[in-house]
């Protein structure tokens, strides 16, 4: 206890000779970057690794792809909080999480066909631990709405089997944990008008209107 | 409270760890690969570790225990340089020609590994890794007193070759 306190006064941690030791110990950055290259690939190898993510830039801003090794897992825009929803997924799938681009490169390069107007469809394992029970029903339906149309609340109610639960259908899709991939922007209100939507009622639109224009 | 994502762990530790490594074992090649079997380590054990856990002296100690495996390593290679436990310098020069002790942090890093390993580990501990004398006991299965001494004892000779190289160029321009 005592030897504790004893070891701080004999610190000088802004002394020139451990500056000058630090700094001729210290790895160029390329250097570093690249042996953490090699230690995700072995993380990988080694099936180490519960979520693999990477950041895409898309028209829509940066969106955070995270996969585990079954598939997609979640894509998260940026005013939720890249940041904050790595720490969620430490917290519900595993803290195992390294940057590591090409487990998901697939996801990056069907998106960036979304979103120059040449892929209608994604082609990609999903996994849904995310989500359970009649959310998961409802997610697992979205990708039958079709590419450029849209359908309400209502009808996707009715397409999941329970044509009362509108409101559990909103929540689904506010909930969706890999929007833009599952089509929960194609979900509008009966009246005609937009809805809500977790990246924002403009990125919604601007979905919307990039599938009618392709 | 749940644990940070890894990413986060190497991002914060991942330079501090290198140099540690790099320190203790002077060859950059074996402190890449200790670095490496660290961060694997740790990893692999990382779900499991308390959250509120000093995650700086976890990866220290998994790092230390990494670098022997290294230095025992060595020792088993049929390496014609004697005593290669107290005297990795010579290994060093092999594999990095930048160590040849011309410039002050050459110098400063010849110097580290003419330490012995001891004292080599004990000041990367205490002033590299900022880790208490009473963990560095614990790492070096010596007393509190002995691991202060051995990090004080490291200090002190690097202190004095540290100092010689700015005194003879004041010495050259004075007689210039």
């Amino acid at each position: 206890m005592n030897t504790d306190s004893m070891n701080t006064d004999t610190v000088h941690t802004n002394d020139a000779l451990v500056t000058a030791l630090t700094a001729s110990l210290d790895t160029d950055r390329a250097d570093l970057d690249a042996l953490r290259a090699r230690l995700t690939e072995r993380a990988e190898d080694e099936a180490l690794l519960d979520v693999a993510y990477r950041i895409v830039d898309s028209p829509i801003g940066p969106l955070l792809v995270a996969a585990s090794p079954a598939g997609l897992v979640r894509i998260a825009f940026e005013r939720e909080g890249h940041d904050a929803v790595l720490d969620q997924l430490a917290g519900q799938i595993s803290p195992r999480i390294m940057r590591m681009p090409a487990r998901t490169d697939d996801v990056a390069r069907q998106l960036d066909e979304y979103f120059a107007g040449r892929r209608h469809e994604f082609d990609l394992p999903l996994d849904l631990q995310l989500v359970s029970g009649f959310r998961r029903t409802v997610i697992s339906h979205l990708p039958d709405i079709a590419y450029g149309s849209t359908a309400s609340y209502k009808a996707v109610a009715e397409m999941a089997g329970n044509p009362t639960a509108v409101r559990a259908v909103g929540s689904a899709c506010s909930h969706n944990p890999v929007p833009v991939v599952v089509p929960c922007h194609r979900v509008v209100r009966s009246d005609g008008s937009i809805g809500n939507y977790l990246g924002g009622v403009d990125v919604k639109a601007t979905l919307i209107a990039l599938e009618s224009a392709a | 409270m749940s644990l940070p994502p890894f990413e986060t762990v190497v991002d914060e530790y991942g330079t501090m760890v290198m140099r540690v490594c790099r320190a203790v074992l002077g060859s950059d090649i074996a402190a890449e690969d200790a670095w490496s079997e660290t961060f694997i380590s740790a990893l692999r054990a990382y779900p499991d570790l308390r959250p509120d856990s000093d995650v700086r002296a976890w990866l220290v100690t998994i790092a230390h225990r990494k670098a022997i495996d290294q230095i025992r390593a060595r020792n088993r290679a049929p390496l014609p340089s004697a005593d290669p436990l107290d005297r990795p310098s010579d290994r060093a020069g092999l594999d990095e020609p930048s160590l040849d002790g011309t410039g002050l942090d050459g110098g400063l890093r010849t110097a580290v590994n003419r330490l012995p390993t001891k004292q080599r580990q004990a000041v990367a501990y205490r002033y590299l890794a900022d880790l208490s004398y009473a963990e560095i006991g614990v790492l070096l299965d010596c007393s509190v007193p002995a691991a202060r001494r051995s990090a004080a004892d490291g200090i002190a000779a690097l202190r004095a070759i540290d100092l010689q190289p700015s005194r003879s160029t004041t010495r050259r321009k004075l007689t210039s």
